[in-house]
């Protein structure tokens, strides 16, 4: 068993040290998520109505930007200083370290915005009740970004335009969860309730764990050789 | 014993070499020379299963490596080039993580005797990235110092950038590690003090 977790805690341990010994890295996400989120009060105007209406729908394009920013952070160090192939060669298997990393990224970078969500959607004037959903839909939405963008921050290690290419690459497979993420706080403020969306997004969390490390694993396999 | 048959390289639309060949018999080194560009790292990486040769196989203890890749990569030991240290971590830090993520269970004190054995007393706590490059070397190197039980040590340029002293500390720990029955197999420009002359390997005289 201990051996078994030795590679999952010793790569999580050590990420989450990296973030904290590069937060700055981790403030600039957290800042873009907040400027981007206060731009648009001044893009649509201040009516109050209107902001409360686009506030789930903000907030949620705005957190899937900031965890689409900080992707290419996933492996590009690890895969330029050698780590990467240090890790491909553990006798333990891929997936375990894969999440490990992923899990610490998520809470490095994803976190961070599922706490600071609420505030900002007091700006916009969202009700009490539904700050609970908000939260709640980004703290299963978030880690899906993270599991899905993963993927394609593997396919895209050491290419060049490998950025764009990854944007490219994971917001259309973004989408579902900004719908049913963005439509959790939406059909919660209309009074049909949540509970739909946000099992969907606990399903489409568990998927993502099942499916996406196999990938991820696959794809860095790949990107090594 | 590591065999391995009729090995093919391609790099991009160009073979590097072919029907490639090569046995090492427990307790022997091979050293793989030829010029830069004829495909030694990636003769290194195929033979460690980071890399898919072209045609060919290996086979570690009569098993193919890519059948059970566990056991193999158990038993397996490879420095490559770029020396996986994170310039955030102290050199005490990195080399814990390179046997943790291995899968290698070594204590803190048995990582600071190792850095410690080979010059780094003094850069225990200090972050890689005020390192020289010897001294990053160095901490690349430590896990070879460690004792650990893997009988196959694959070494991409090990005594790049070390001064004479670490060259034959090096050396020595090589041709012990052959002595107690292991396998080294590295590629190196450089004439090092083995206590047994290597075997050669030239790829420029296979080459394709």
């Amino acid at each position: 068993m201990s051996r078994t977790l030795g590679p999952f805690a010793a790569v999580l341990r050590r990420d989450l040290l990296l973030a904290w010994r590069g937060r700055a890295d981790v403030l600039v996400t957290l800042a873009f998520f907040v400027v981007v989120v206060c731009l648009f009060p001044f893009g649509v105007g201040a009516e109050t109505n209107q902001l409360r209406s686009i506030a789930p729908g903000v907030l949620w394009v705005a957190a899937l930007l900031a965890t689409l920013l900080s992707l290419h952070r996933l492996f590009a160090q690890d895969h330029a200083d050698g780590t990467l192939e240090q890790l491909l060669l553990s006798p333990e298997p891929t997936v375990l370290w894969v999440v490990a990393k992923v899990v610490a990224h998520w809470i490095a970078t994803g976190l961070p915005l599922v706490l600071v969500a609420p505030a900002l959607a007091l700006l916009f004037d969202v009700e009490q009740g539904a700050l609970g959903v908000l939260v709640l839909s980004l703290a299963l939405g978030t880690p899906i970004l993270a599991l899905l963008g993963a993927v394609g921050a593997a396919l895209t290690l050491g290419l060049r335009g490998g950025g764009m290419l990854l944007a490219l690459l994971v917001l259309p497979l973004f989408v579902p969860v900004l719908i049913f993420g963005a439509g959790a706080v939406d059909s919660h403020l209309s009074g049909t309730g949540a509970d739909a969306h946000i099992l969907l997004l606990g399903g489409g969390l568990l998927g993502a764990l099942a499916l996406a490390p196999v990938a991820c694993a696959a794809a860095l396999r790949i990107a090594v050789e | 014993m590591l065999y391995a048959a009729d090995l093919a390289c391609l790099k991009g639309d160009r073979l590097l070499f072919r029907g490639l060949s090569l046995q090492v018999a427990p307790g022997a080194m091979l050293r793989i020379a030829g010029p830069n560009g004829f495909g030694k790292t990636s003769l290194l990486r195929i033979l460690c299963g980071l890399a898919h040769p072209e045609a060919g196989e290996i086979r570690w203890n009569g098993r193919p490596i890519t059948g059970d890749r566990e056991s193999f990569h158990r038993t397996l030991l490879y420095l490559g080039h770029a020396p996986a240290l994170n310039d955030l971590l102290t050199p005490l830090e990195n080399l814990r993580f390179a046997c943790a993520a291995a899968g290698d269970d070594v204590d803190e004190d048995a990582c600071v005797d190792a850095l410690v054995r080979i010059g780094l007393a003094d850069q225990l706590d200090l972050p890689a990235r005020v390192l020289s490059q010897g001294q990053r070397r160095r901490v690349g190197l430590a896990r070879l110092f460690l004792g650990i039980r893997r009988s196959l040590w694959v070494l991409d340029e090990p005594f790049t950038a070390l001064d004479a002293a670490a060259v034959a500390d090096l050396a020595t720990t090589l041709s012990d590690h052959c002595a107690a029955g292991g396998v080294v197999i590295l590629t190196t420009h450089q004439d090092a003090p083995f206590a047994v002359p290597p075997t050669v390997l030239d790829l420029s005289e296979v080459a394709a």
